[in-house]
C-alpha cells in the first residue's frame, strides 16, 4: 500500500478500499543521512513499517515462532519425566530447557503476543489512524525480536541460561552457572525490556489522547481499558527488573559483587528485585487474556458486559494491589513472621478483584443467547480455568500451606492454570475473534473447535495430576523422579507424571491445529470466503471499518456516543414495546461514514532508523559477553542512529510526495516527535 | 506527557539503584568508605554546576516559547556546556577515587556507588546529546510541528536529572554513612 493514501481529486472519497488511486511517492533526501523508505510493497514496506497494523502482525507471528520453540521446550521436559530416570536430557540440558522454555513462554510469547493485540487494536477500538509515537513503536518491535534473537543465540554459544525464570543469586553467579547463558539471559530481557516499557508509554499516550471524539473514559471498550492498566503495570515494573538485571550483568561480566554472600552482599535484594517485578509481571501476562475475553463473551452471549464499571474498576485495583504482594514469593526464605503475615493477608485479598471479574463474566453469560463459537469456547475456557488456578492461588497465599507447597508441582499446577488457562486460552480467543478483522477471511470453524478441545483437554491433563504430585511432594526442577520413591495406588507418581506427559502431547497437536488452520483458510487453493464485514454481530469501533482496515484505518474518524458504540448504531430499543430493533447493518454504517471521509489524511512516513537503532543493541550486548571493543561499535551506531533519528521529521515533507501536497496536513493527532 | 510517563517509570529504577547503595553503602574495608573517599567541597561545586543548568534549560525554554531561536540556541548550548562540566567534573571525580584505590569490584560501596552515579552520568550525557540535537534541528529549522513543545520536554527531563542527582547528593555525599 502507498505510503499515504491520498485522493488525487477533490471528489468524495471513493467508497471502496483502493479504488481511489493512490499518490505516488517519491524519495526525497530526507535528511542528509539516509534516504526515506519509500516502498509500498514487498519486504521493504514491511521492514521499515511504522503501521501500528504491520507492527502487530508481526508481534504475531514472531511471537507464534517463540511460541512454538516454547513449546518444543516443554515437551522435551515432559519427555524426560514421562518415565522414572529419564534419560532424554542430561541434568544440565534439563535445566536450560525449563529456564529457557519460562523465559520463552512469558518474555517472548505472552508478553509480546498481547502487544501484538494491543498494537494492532487499541488505535482501531478508540478511533485514531496510528499510535501515539508510530516510529518509537517499530522501535520496540525490533528490540522485541532482536533480544529475543540475541537470547537464544546463547544455545549454539557454549549453552543456555539454567537457573530458573527467577534466576536467583548467587545460585545463577559464574561460580554455579559458567556459561554464558545467564549473560545472554540478563542482556537480553534487558532489550526485550525496552520493548516493553516504550510500548507502554506509547500506547498510554495513545488510549489517553487520541480517542475519538465522544470517547470518554468510560465509553472506552473494554479491552482497551484492561490493556491500559497493563501499560501502566509495565510502566513501574520493567525499571525494576532493569535495575536487577544490570547488577546482574555487572555481576557476572565486570566483577561486582552485588550477589557474591562471601563478600558480605545479601542474597534477597535480588529476590526482592525481581518480585517486585515479578508479581505486577503475572498480572501484565493474565490482564490482556482478561481483557480479551471481556470483549468476546458479550458478543457471543449477545448482552452487554455485566457490570462494566466494575470490571474497569476491580482492573484497576489488580493494578494497585498487585503491588503490595511480591513476598509471597518468599515466603520460605526468611523473612520474618511480621512480614510474612502481612504479605499473606494482602495476597488474600488481591483474591477478591479477581473473583469480582469472575461474577462478571459469568453474569455476562447469564440468560444470554449463548453462541458457542470457537472464540466463545476459548473464552468460556478461560474462565473456567482460571477460576481453578485462582483457587489454588488462595491456597499458598495461606504462608503455613504454602510452606508445604512451594518449590513442589502444586505451584506448576497452580501458574499453568492462571497462565495458560487464564492468558494462552484468552489469546486464542482473541485469534478467532479478530482472524477475520485483520486477514479477512473467518478461520474454519470446525478445525477451531479440535483445536479448542484438543487443548482443553490436554492442558488438564497435562495440569490437573500436577496438583497431585506437588501435594505428594514431587519438587519442581529435579530432572527426573525414581519408581523406588513414587509411592502406591492412586497417587503413584508415576502413574500421574505418565498421564501429564501424554497430555502435554496432545495439548501441543491442538496447538498445532491452529497452525493448519491457518493454512487452510489461507492457502493458494482455498475456497474460504471473503469474512462478512460484521461477521459476529460485534459491539466496538474496529468493526466499523473494513478488513483488514485501510493504512489510516479510517476514512473518517467516528464520533462516539455511548459505550458499545458500534452496536448503538446497528440497534435501537423500540420504546413502546421495549424490543430491540436492527436499523442499520454494518455496510451501510461504513458506507455512511466513507462517504464523509477526510480529505487529507497524513501518516507517519516508514523510517530506517528504528530498525538500525534496535539491532545496534545486541552488538553492544555481544560486546559485553565476548569483546569490549563492540560495545564502542555498538554504542556509535546507537548515537548515530539517536541523531538520525531526531533530526529526521516523522512526517515526511510536503515536498517528498509527488504530487506535492498543498502543505498542512490533517495530522493534528499524529505527534510531532517519535 | 509521554516524558511524564518516562520520568515516571525512572523514578523506579532511581529508586532501586539508590535502595542498592543504601543497602551497600556501610560495607566497605575501613580506609575506603563513603566517610573517607568523598571530596565533598568539590562535589558541591559540580552539584552548583549542574544547578545552574536547570536554570538556563528554563531561559531556553522560555525563549522557545517566546520563538526566539537565536536566543534558545544560545541558552540551550549553554545549558549543555554546563551539563558537560558536570559530567567532567564526575569523570575528574571517579579518576581521583580509582587512584585512591577505589575501584569498582573493590567492595559492595564502592559497586553500588558507581552503578548509581554512574547511571545518574549517563543520563546526564543522554541529556546532553538531546540538547545537541535540538540545537541542531533548530539550526536547520525542520522541527515539524511546535518547536517550544520539544524544548519544554527536554526541558523536563533535564530537571528531572537535576532532581535526581539533589537526592544523591543528599543520600550519599551528605549524610554521614
Ligand atoms: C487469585 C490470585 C492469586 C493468588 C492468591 C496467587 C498466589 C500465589 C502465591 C502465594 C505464589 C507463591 C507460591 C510459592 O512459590 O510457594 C504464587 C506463585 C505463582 N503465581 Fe500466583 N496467585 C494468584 C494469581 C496468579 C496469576 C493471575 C498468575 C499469572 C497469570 C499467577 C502466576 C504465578 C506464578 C508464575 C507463580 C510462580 C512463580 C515461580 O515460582 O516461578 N498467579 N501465586
Ligand atoms: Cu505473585
Amino acid at each position: 500500500m502507498a505510503i499515504i493514501e491520498r485522493p488525487t481529486d477533490p471528489a468524495p472519497v471513493p467508497a471502496v478500499a483502493g479504488s481511489g488511486a493512490p499518490a505516488v511517492v517519491t524519495p526525497s533526501q530526507a535528511y542528509g543521512v539516509l534516504r526515506r523508505p519509500v516502498s509500498s510493497t514487498g519486504w521493504r514496506s514491511w521492514v521499515f513499517t511504522v503501521d501500528h497494523k504491520k507492527l502487530g502482525i508481526m508481534y504475531g507471528v514472531v511471537a507464534m515462532f517463540f511460541f512454538i520453540m516454547g513449546g518444543i521446550e516443554a515437551l522435551l521436559i515432559r519427555l524426560q519425566l514421562a518415565g522414572p530416570e529419564g534419560t532424554v536430557l542430561s541434568a544440565g540440558l534439563y535445566n536450560e530447557m525449563f529456564t529457557m522454555h519460562a523465559t520463552t513462554m512469558v518474555f517472548l510469547f505472552v508478553m509480546p503476543m498481547a502487544a501484538a493485540f494491543a498494537n494492532y487494536l487499541i488505535p482501531l477500538q478508540i478511533g485514531a489512524r496510528d499510535v501515539a509515537f508510530p516510529r518509537i513503536n517499530a522501535f520496540g518491535f525490533w528490540c522485541f525480536l532482536a533480544g529475543g534473537l540475541f537470547l537464544n543465540t546463547s544455545w549454539f554459544l557454549g549453552g543456555a541460561a539454567d537457573g530458573g525464570w527467577f534466576m536467583y543469586q548467587p545460585n545463577a553467579s559464574p561460580l554455579y552457572s559458567p556459561t554464558n547463558g545467564v549473560d545472554f539471559w540478563a542482556l537480553g530481557l534487558q532489550i526485550t525490556g525496552i520493548a516493553s516499557l516504550t510500548g507502554a508509554i506509547n500506547l498510554i499516550v495513545t488510549i489517553l489522547n487520541m480517542r475519538a471524539p465522544g470517547m470518554t473514559l468510560m465509553k472506552m471498550p473494554i479491552f482497551t481499558w484492561m490493556i491500559l492498566v497493563v501499560q501502566f503495570l509495565l510502566l513501574f515494573a520493567m525499571p525494576v527488573i532493569t535495575v536487577a538485571l544490570f547488577l546482574l550483568m555487572f555481576q557476572r561480566s565486570f566483577g561486582a559483587t552485588f550477589f557474591d554472600v562471601a563478600a558480605g552482599a545479601d542474597p534477597l535484594l535480588w529476590q526482592h528485585l525481581f518480585w517486585i517485578f515479578g508479581h505486577p509481571e503475572v498480572y501484565i501476562i493474565v490482564l490482556p487474556g482478561f481483557a480479551i475475553v471481556s470483549e468476546v463473551l458479550p458478543v457471543f452471549s449477545r448482552k452487554p458486559l455485566f457490570g462494566y464499571r466494575f470490571v474497569v474498576f476491580s482492573g484497576a485495583a489488580i493494578g494497585f494491589v498487585g503491588w503490595g504482594v511480591w513476598a509471597h514469593h518468599m515466603f520460605a526464605s526468611g523473612l520474618g513472621p511480621v512480614s510474612v503475615a502481612v504479605f499473606s493477608v494482602a495476597t488474600m485479598l488481591i483474591a477478591i478483584p479477581t473473583g469480582v471479574k469472575i461474577v462478571n463474566w459469568t453474569l455476562t453469560m447469564w440468560g444470554g443467547k449463548i453462541q458457542f463459537t470457537t472464540a466463545m469456547l476459548f473464552a468460556v475456557g478461560l474462565v473456567v480455568s482460571f477460576t481453578i488456578g485462582g483457587l489454588s492461588g488462595v491456597t499458598h497465599a495461606v504462608a503455613p500451606s504454602d510452606t508445604q507447597q512451594t518449590d513442589t508441582y502444586y505451584i506448576v499446577a497452580h501458574f499453568h492454570y492462571t497462565i495458560f488457562g487464564g492468558a494462552v486460552l484468552g489469546l486464542f480467543a482473541g485469534f478467532y475473534y479478530w482472524w477475520p478483522k485483520a486477514f479477512g477471511k473467518l478461520l474454519n470453524e470446525k478445525l477451531g473447535k479440535w483445536n479448542f478441545w484438543l487443548m482443553m483437554i490436554g492442558m488438564n491433563m497435562t495440569f490437573g495430576p500436577m496438583h497431585i504430585i506437588g501435594l505428594q511432594g514431587q519438587p519442581r526442577r529435579m530432572m527426573n523422579w525414581t519408581e523406588a520413591r513414587a509411592g502406591e495406588g492412586f497417587f503413584n507418581l508415576g502413574f500421574w507424571n505418565r498421564v501429564a506427559s501424554v497430555g502435554s502431547f496432545i495439548l501441543a497437536i491442538g496447538v498445532f491445529l491452529f497452525l493448519v488452520n491457518i493454512w487452510y483458510t489461507h492457502r493458494a487453493k482455498s475456497n474460504t470466503p471473503k469474512a462478512p464485514l460484521d461477521p459476529w454481530d460485534a459491539r466496538t469501533l474496529e468493526w466499523i471499518t473494513q478488513s483488514p482496515p485501510k493504512e489510516h484505518n479510517f476514512d473518517k474518524v467516528p464520533t462516539v456516543h455511548a459505550l458499545d458504540e458500534f452496536f448503538h448504531r446497528k440497534y435501537e430499543v423500540d420504546h413502546e414495546t421495549g424490543e430491540v430493533r436492527k436499523v442499520a447493518t454494518a455496510e451501510e454504517i461504513l458506507a455512511a461514514e466513507e462517504a464523509q471521509g477526510d480529505k487529507h489524511i497524513h501518516l507517519p512516513s516508514p523510517s530506517y532508523w528504528p530498525i538500525i537503532l534496535a539491532f545496534a543493541l545486541p552488538v553492544m550486548a555481544y560486546g559485553v559477553i565476548y569483546n569490549r571493543l563492540l560495545i564502542v561499535v555498538g554504542g556509535l551506531i546507537v548515537l548515530l542512529a539517536m541523531f538520525g533519528w531526531a533530526l529526521e521529521p516523522s512526517v515526511a515533507d510536503d515536498s517528498d510526495y509527488d504530487p506535492p501536497a498543498e502543505g498542512g496536513g490533517t495530522n493534528k493527532e499524529l505527534a510531532t516527535i517519535g | 506527557m509521554a516524558m511524564w510517563l518516562f520520568l515516571g517509570s525512572e523514578c523506579l529504577l532511581f529508586g532501586g539503584l539508590i535502595s542498592t547503595y543504601m543497602l551497600y553503602r556501610g560495607r566497605h574495608s575501613a580506609e575506603l568508605g563513603p566517610d573517607q573517599i568523598f571530596d565533598i567541597p568539590f562535589t558541591s561545586v559540580s552539584s552548583f554546576v549542574l544547578l545552574m543548568s536547570s536554570l538556563t534549560m528554563v531561559l531556553a525554554v522560555s525563549a522557545a516559547a517566546q520563538k526566539d531561536d537565536r536566543r534558545t540556541n544560545l541558552w540551550l548550548t549553554i545549558t549543555a556546556l554546563l551539563g558537560a562540566t558536570f559530567v567532567g567534573g564526575q569523570v575528574y571525580e571517579f579518576t581521583v577515587m580509582y587512584r585512591e584505590g577505589l575501584g569498582f569490584t573493590t567492595s559492595l560501596f564502592s559497586s553500588s556507588f558507581y552503578t548509581l552515579t554512574g547511571f545518574h552520568g549517563v543520563h546526564v550525557t543522554v541529556g546532553i546529546i538531546m540538547l545537541m540535537a535540538l540545537v541542531g534541528i533548530n539550526k536547520r529549522s525542520r522541527v515539524p510541528g511546535d518547536k517550544a513543545e520539544v524544548v519544554e520536554m527536554v526541558g523536563l527531563y533535564w530537571h528531572f536529572v537535576d532532581v535526581v542527582w539533589i537526592i544523591i547528593f543528599t543520600l550519599v555525599y551528605l549524610i554521614p554513612a
